[in-house]
This record gives C-alpha cells, structure tokens and sequence, in this order.
C-alpha cells in the first residue's frame, strides 16, 4: 500500500507509557498502515486533520502490546483445547500482541517445517503475531539436539524442550555451547526431574493431603547446574516461570557476576500459594507447584526488583476432561493470556513497583530477550495496547475467549481492563 | 626431546623421533620442508631413489585403521629401500591382553630401524618411543599430533604460494578432535602465518585461542580474505544430534562451497587431508576444481614428506651422511 494511502488512526487523550523510552505522559499517537507514525504530549493539539480516523482514550493508558513469552497453542494437536484462532482472540481481550508457542505440540515443533506450518496459520489467522520456540532435542527426548540454525533461520524465537526440562547436563552444555553460533536463546524449565515427580509442593499441605511433593530444591538444583553451564559455555540462558526464593537468589547472584542470563515468572506464583490447592483442586495443579507464602512473596520481590525480567503468562489451556480428575491423574497448567494484565497489576497497586517497571516486565525486556521490536518508536509496527489501569472486575473463566476455562481464579477481585488491543494498526479487540 | 647425538652432521633436526610439530623450531620446520622440497622434485616414474634405507627395517604399527597414511609411508620407506612391515593391531585385542608397553618390548627386540606409529590414544605414540630404542614417527595419536600431515600441507603451501609467513590459512570444522587441526595450528603459527579455526561452538575446544589462533562460529565471517582453506573430515558419528545436529545442518553453515569460498582471496587454495566426506564439509564439485582445489597435491606431497622424515632420522645410522 502506498504510504500517502494508508489507513491512519490517532489515539487521543491517551496516557502514553513507554517503558523502552521511559514515557509516561498525556498525549497523542498516530498510526499509518501499520506503523506508528508520530506520538507526543503536543501531538494535534490543535485538532486532528481530515482524513484521520480518530480514537478517545478518555484518559486510558496506551502502551506497547504485550509480549507474552510463554504459552501453548495446543495447535497443532490438540485442537479440542485451544487452536492458534482461539489463543489469538484471547490474547487479544488480553493485550497481548505477540505471543510465543512452545513446542510441545503433536507433532513437536522440532523440524522447519512444524515452525513453518505455525508461521503459516498464523498469517491465515492473521490476529495477534504468532512465534514459536523449537525444541532444544529431537523429540523432546532431551538427547539429540536440534538443528538449531536452520531452526533460527526459518524464524525459530528460541529453544526449548517446552514442559521438560533438558535434564541431561552434557546435553545442556551441547545446547548452550552450540546455539552460540547463532545468538540464539536456550529457555528452560528448571526443573531436576528426578525430584520432580510428585504432585504439589513438598511440605505440611502434602502430607495432610497424602500427596507426594515436589521440593523447591527440584528447581534450585537445576538452576544452580544450569548457571554453572552458562559460566562455561557463554550459552545464552532463561529460566522460565520461577516459583521459588531459592532459584530467585541463584539468579541474582549470576546477575551479579555478570552472566547472560536472565527469566520470567507467571502471575500465579506472585499471586497464590500452595493452600490454593486446597481441597484437591486441580485448578491450582501446575508445574512447577504453587509453593509456600515465603516463595510467593520472594517472587513478588523479584519482580519488582527487576531479578525476574520479564511476566509470562504459561498459557496452558486443558478441557474439562483433563482436569475433572483426581489430582493426581489431572494434568498441569493455568490458562493465563487473558488474566496476565490484571493479576500483574496488583503488583503496581500494592505498591511494588510503578506502572512503568511492570510494563516493562511485560513489553520491552522479554522484547530485549527474543530480539523483537517493542517501544513507542516512530517507525515501530503499531501493537499496541490500550487499557485502564484501575477498573475492579472479578475473573469470569467462561467469558475467556480462550477454549479452555481452567483457571484457579474465578471470582478473583481484579483491578485493571484491557479495553483495545491493536496489531499492525489494526484494532483486533476492543470492549 | 633430547639430540640423539649432538655431533652428529645431522644439523638440521636433531630429535630422535618425530612426534609432534609442538615445540620444534621454525629452523627445524624450514630444514624438513626443504628436505621434503627436493624429494618432491624426483621424478616417481624415473625409478631413480638412492636406496638409502638399504637394509634398513621400518614397522608400520597401527592401531587404529588407516589406508592412505599407511600406504604412504610404506611407499616412502620401499622408495628409500627399506624393509617394510605393515602391523594393524585392533586396539580392542591389545586391551585384552598385551599392554603397550609389552607391545613395545617385543618389537624392540626384533631390532627395527624405524617405527611409525599411529594410535588412537593422544600421547600413546610418546610413551611408546619411550620405551624403544629406534627412531619413531607418529603417523597420528588421537586428537593431539599428526606431524607429517602437517609437513606435508605445509610443503604444498610453500609450493603454491612460496612461502608460509604472512599468509592467512583457515582452519574450517571438527577442530576439537582434530589431530590435523592441532599439527598445523603449530606448525603454521611457528612459521609466521595467521591461523583463523571455524567450527560451531560445540566443536572447538575449550581455550583454543591459547593456541595462537582467533576462533569464529561464522564462517562467512572467518573466510574472508584468507589465502588458504583447510577444511577437516567430520566423523559421521559426530554428525547425529551430538556436536553438531544433522548433516545438512552442518553443510549449510559449516560445508565449503563456492559461494562461501568467494569471501575467500580470489585465488585462495582449498585443501582437505581426506578422506572426504562430499556433501558433509565440502562441496563435491570444488573438490574436484583443479584451479582450486590441492587436494591430490597433498597426497602427492605427503610420500615426499615421508621420505624426508624416514632418511633424517635414520641419518646418526649411517657412516657418511650426506653434506658431511
């Protein structure tokens, strides 16, 4: 399309928040096509020129689109549970504007051609922009690696064996030693299997319930191993969905010494504890488990101090039938796209951390981490992200737009609304 | 390695064996080259070696299998007049029984005039020579040294290009376990070249700058502009999702082709010390370029190289060496 063509939108009366810039004023911005065209606190002033569509933010924040590092599409697969259309219209009434899909779907993204296939329906979908993680081995089966530059080339966001861990350490240095040559980003689930074989955290719940538990030292050891293979081999590294205080502190440290790594965390681990479990709920049965309120609140701390990068949601939508189970027959996981904003929210208004920082946690650092585009930056594509930060709801799983309702919070007191969603200047969702 | 015998007229190389390139000098390098140079210009067809060796016994004693270094230096050593036997011991009996050193004593009292060794155990060659009391050259120990192969590549360099200071030489490939890779990263850099080693991260070894060399993971990158390309065979059982994942993964960031070899100098030599894996490091047809490609060269250069080595250390055996 040609420049002077193109479709243009202005976003007016907006709270503009930038975190990759550090904005956070009233003010304007314009798209063109699918770009943004110009922003500012001065920008139409003195009115909008005809021939610009116009939209009132009435004073509503207006921000890059989320970028939400961890979710699984279950397409191709397990179409019954979620599809690349569904998590693309939830991430939508999420904010979300780019997601990236794990591997773990049948068959496993591990060749080019699964990651071109979900390129490819990702543009027939053409809501959200859809990336993919390649396994880091072949299979999943944590021995073989990938062909990770080709995987790369052909648009491959990262590397990871999805809800495995790559548990053999020789493995673990192949991988990280290897995927050097490409830059690319080895992403873990920090978990050492052999400790990981039970049910829910380790401690007095467990053993009231008679569930077997899984120790925070499962986590720790395995992000204590993995650093010391990052010292070794320079291998870019991300531990996913922290969950204990233990593995928050590892990090720290290996910050502190200047290693390249970095990770994330999933409202959930902020947000609940173990006693969410309660009463065998298999809503609140996720891998790694909800831990103990130390835990919970370490993690909290870690957000806001900026330990903990970046906030994914670990979109893991199961029907009915893989929850309404006993526990330990029911499978993992939270569905999370359409909660991320709001329960990462609660942070800001306890007062943990500015508006801005959580943005940040949310759009520009895991942007840093995968090489994407993110910011309120002339020339960027134009997702964006308009929302009111203060409205109180209560979560509804069965208004999600997402296949899957399970979600441990239903009737959960919220503050926060997504209110427009926009990919590519395009507005995919509003209210 | 102490002179076998410091008034010998052997002035040029004054070890009794030839295990390694590590730590000989750049005299030494230079005097076996151009011993090498002159064997390399008789003519095979001609019939005419003085037979040197005459009655002289070389044991070819290999442990691990091996078609073209053996056959070399048997030829070498035929064309020099020696006696040679060939002995391929599988490594897997030794173990069983007779340990190498008792290997070593048995061949000793057969009295031999030179051993050429080759071992898949890095230093295996060394202790040998340790305990025999004739002339030994390592035909390849593991993923340590590979002398003569590095001699030789060295000679058809000098041929091509006249000389090896200054020049840019590129390293591409299994450089980790590579024997060739280490011979001519000592050799090269103790003659004054630039040694560039490309491989992926998982097959260069750890501090392999120590050695003198600047490591790249692009090859593009690492190409560009060097004067000579040695590429390195893959082990195939290297190529299933351990060091590196696939072969066509590894041929299209690590296989030499044309279009990567065009960042090369205009005239940059290609060279591989066999056997070659066409479609898994190298293109089939730039093998096979004659403009570009030394490969068979190599081959050539290698019975040369042999011949030298095999006469300069037999030479405290003979009355009268030659220039006496």
């Amino acid at each position: 399309m040609d420049a002077t063509n193109a479709r243009r939108v202005a976003y007016l009366n907006a709270r503009l928040l930038d975190p990759a810039s550090g904005l956070d004023a009233p003010g304007a911005l314009l798209t063109e096509g699918g770009t943004i065209a110009d922003l500012g606190p001065r920008l139409f002033k003195d009115g909008v020129p005809e021939g610009i569509e116009t939209v009132d933010c009435d004073g509503a924040c207006l921000a890059p689109g989320l970028i939400d590092m961890r979710v699984q599409l279950r397409e191709p697969g397990e179409e019954h549970k979620e599809t690349i259309a569904t998590a693309s219209d939830a991430a939508a009434a999420g904010g979300v504007t780019s997601m990236v899909a794990l591997p773990n779907t049948e068959p496993i993204v591990d060749d080019i051609a699964a990651v071109e296939y979900i390129a490819r329906r990702a543009r027939e979908v053409k809501r959200v922009k859809v990336y993919t993680y390649a396994a880091v081995t072949r299979r999943l089966e944590g021995q073989e690696i990938t062909e990770m530059g080709l995987l790369r080339d052909y648009g491959a966001a990262g590397f990871t064996d999805g809800l495995k861990a790559v548990a053999n350490a020789g493995v673990m240095r192949r991988a990280l030693s290897y995927s050097r040559a490409f830059d690319a980003v080895i992403i873990q689930h920090p978990e050492e299997p052999a400790l990981a074989g039970g049910l829910m955290n380790s401690g007095k719940l467990a053993t009231h319930l008679g569930l077997s538990g899984i120790p925070n030292q499962a986590e720790i050891i395995m992000v204590e191993r993995d650093l010391r293979l990052v010292e070794m081999t320079g291998g870019r590294y991300h531990a996913a969905h922290l969950s204990t205080a233990g593995a928050v502190e590892a990090i720290r440290a290996a910050k502190a010494r200047g290693l390249p790594v970095t990770c994330d965390t999933t409202p959930h681990y902020f947000t609940l504890d173990e006693g969410a479990v309660g009463d065998y709920r298999t809503f609140a049965k996720v891998s790694p488990p909800l831990r103990r309120e130390e835990d919970r609140a370490a993690i909290a701390e870690a957000v806001a101090d900026g330990t903990i990068d970046a906030l994914a949601s670990d979109h893991a939508p199961h029907d009915q039938d893989s929850k309404r189970l006993p526990f330990g027959l029911a499978e993992p996981g939270i569905v999370g796209l359409e909660t991320l904003l709001p329960l990462s929210l609660a942070l800001v208004h306890e007062g943990k951390l500015d508006l801005l920082e959580l943005l940040t946690r949310l759009t520009s650092a895991p942007a840093g981490i995968l090489g994407f585009q993110s910011g309120l930056t002339k020339g960027n594509p134009a997702d964006l992200v308009v929302f009111d930060p203060d409205r109180a709801w209560r979560i509804d799983p069965d208004s999600f737009l997402s296949k899957s309702k399970n979600s441990p919070f239903e009737d959960h007191a919220v503050r926060g609304k997504v209110l427009r969603c926009v990919v590519d200047g395009r507005t995919i969702y509003s209210e | 390695m102490t002179s076998l015998n410091s008034d010998s007229a052997n002035l040029g190389y004054r070890h009794p064996h030839l295990l390694g390139i590590e730590g000989l000098s750049a005299q030494e390098i230079s005097f076996l080259l151009d011993l090498s140079g002159d064997y390399a210009k008789l003519d095979p067809r001609s019939h005419s070696y003085e037979r040197l060796l005459d009655a002289h016994t070389v044991i070819n004693l290999f442990f691990e299998t091996s078609t073209r270094t053996r056959t070399s230096f048997e030829l070498a050593a035929k064309r020099l007049g020696a006696e040679v036997i060939n002995m391929s011991v599988a490594w897997s009996s030794i173990k069983k029984g007779e340990t190498l050193i008792d290997t070593a004593m048995t061949l000793t009292a057969m009295h031999p005039d030179v051993l050429v060794v080759r071992h898949p155990d890095s230093g295996a060659v060394k202790l040998l020579s340790e305990k025999v009391d004739c002339a030994v050259i390592n035909g390849g120990d593991g993923s340590h040294e590979h002398p003569t192969q590095a001699l030789l590549d060295a000679l058809t360099i000098r041929r091509r290009r006249g000389r090896l200071e200054g020049l840019t030489v590129a390293i591409c490939g299994d450089v980790m376990h590579s024997r060739v890779a280490r011979s001519n990263i000592h050799l090269l850099t103790t003659m004054g070249a630039k040694v560039r080693v490309i491989a992926p991260p998982t097959l260069l070894p750890s501090g392999v700058e120590s050695l003198g060399v600047t490591a790249y993971f692009d090859m593009r990158e690492g190409l560009r502009d060097v004067d000579i390309v040695m590429m390195l065979r893959l082990q195939t059982e290297r190529m299933q999702g351990s060091y590196v994942p696939s072969i066509r993964e590894y041929f299209h960031f690590y296989g030499l082709d044309r279009e990567k070899l065009g960042l090369a100098k205009p005239d940059a030599l290609v060279m591989h010390p066999g056997p070659m894996n066409r479609g898994v490091e190298i293109d089939s047809e730039l093998a096979d370029d004659i403009d570009r490609s030394v490969i068979r060269e190599q081959v050539e250069m290698g019975v040369a190289v042999r011949m030298a080595c095999l006469d300069v250390l037999t030479r405290p055996l003979r009355p009268s060496p030659e220039g006496a």
